[in-house]
């Protein structure tokens, strides 16, 4: 089983979310937890356990050999603008190529061979019945959809249907989460009780539709703002998993990087809740 | 000289567009012949990344030797125009094409080193 953790509003509680129910279930399944959000992973702050494999990632970017004709073919063929064509020289822009390699295989010349460059780093580390899988980019770097597919294609080839497999997600609507949610089972968005969270979800909720994916909703720091999530949820039919109560204790558990599900009943009963909801799926 | 402005219209009258990537025209005076060319740059707005380097591919396309804008270039796009060897002079963002090119030639425009 594969779940998405996702939320349109950031700082809603993917995180708390996500480490905690991975750190849950792994009591009774074999788990992984896969930190998506490359621009600025943090689930790694509640892990444990060694690390047992780190290894660079790298996208695929043109490099102009020089000596062709100018054509301009190359510049006229990039839908993301990251070639100019000069009078005496094509000038590539790494951070704007997405490597569709058009330029690369179109240019009459191959003056525009394809090098690998380093994009970021992916790190696996395991404790017990709890993998945990993070992958950054570097520092520079401006686009994370790349290195979020290799990292699915990691947990592919490391993790078979017999694990929990835990997304934790970028924040947004935007191509990140989009490539994020592709290829899982289930979507479950957090949000917060509040005008701003309840807009961001219904922005969420809209993607996941276009994208046909199943997802439920979780409601995180239940308590503040007013019930407008939980009217437009039933009016939309979407199932709210959970409640987690707004308390401080457990902000003050998150904000010393420890895990909040064996410490605090209440928010171990929701836990309970998503378990029980997304294992009577299918 | 041939001297290109960004530009909100296609005349002296027009306001600077303050933007480079995303300026609406580009508008070039060429001092020798007494003539005014221009593209249009308005179907920049449609593109949601790399509008610099973009504008900059039109932009050196009117061979200029100058370029009077607002804010200036940014980091693509400025490596295109150095490439170029094009001198930017910025700081005309208020003024219409006529201000801004006798502000110019009056030396009160600040260049940009690229």
């Amino acid at each position: 089983m594969k779940i998405a953790i996702a939320s349109g509003k950031g700082g809603t509680g993917k995180t708390t979310l996500s480490t905690n129910l991975a750190g849950y279930l792994s009591k009774q399944y074999e788990v992984v937890l896969v930190d998506l959000d490359v621009e600025e992973p943090n689930s790694g702050l509640f892990m444990n356990g060694p690390l047992i494999l780190s290894e660079d990632k790298y996208k695929m970017i043109p490099e102009w050999v020089g000596k062709c004709s100018m054509c301009g073919l190359c510049q006229q063929v990039c839908k993301f603008n990251a070639i100019v064509c000069l009078e005496d020289e094509i000038m590539v822009f790494p951070e704007l190529c997405h490597s569709c390699y058009a330029c690369s295989e179109l240019c009459p010349e191959s003056a525009l061979p394809m090098f690998p460059q380093k994009m970021g780093e992916l790190k696996h580390f395991r404790d017990n019945h709890l993998s945990f899988v993070e992958s950054r980019l570097d520092i520079g770097q401006e686009q994370a959809v790349p290195l979020i597919a290799q990292t699915h294609k990691y947990i592919d080839e490391h993790f078979n249907a017999g694990f929990v497999r835990i997304m934790d997600a970028p924040p947004g609507t935007s191509c990140p989460v989009i490539e994020a949610v592709k290829k899982v089972d289930f979507v479950i968005l957090v949000t917060e009780p509040t005008p701003f969270g309840l807009h961001d979800l219904k922005l969420a909720v809209e993607t996941m539709k276009a994208l046909n994916k199943k997802f439920g909703v979780v409601i995180n720091r239940f308590g503040i703002g007013n019930d407008d999530v939980i009217s437009y949820c039933k009016e939309e039919g979407i199932d709210i998993l959970a409640k987690i109560p707004n308390d401080r204790r457990i902000a003050e558990l998150y904000s010393r990087g420890e895990l909040i599900y064996d410490k605090f009943p209440e928010f171990t009963e929701q836990l309970e809740r998503i378990k029980k909801y997304i294992f009577t799926l299918n | 000289m041939r001297i290109a402005f960004t530009a909100k219209g296609t005349d002296w009258n027009s306001k600077i567009d303050s933007r480079f990537g995303r300026t609406d025209y580009l508008l070039l005076y060429d001092e020798d012949k007494k003539k005014i060319e221009t593209i249009d740059n308005r179907a920049i707005a449609n593109e949601a990344h790399g509008a610099g380097p973009q504008t900059a591919q039109k932009f050196i396309g009117l061979k200029p030797d100058i370029l009077i804008t607002g804010n200036g270039p940014g980091g693509n796009a400025a490596l295109v125009l150095k490439r170029a060897s094009v001198k930017v002079f910025i700081g005309a963002s208020e003024m219409t094409v006529k201000e801004a090119y006798d502000t110019y030639q009056k030396n009160l425009l600040q260049e940009q080193t690229l």
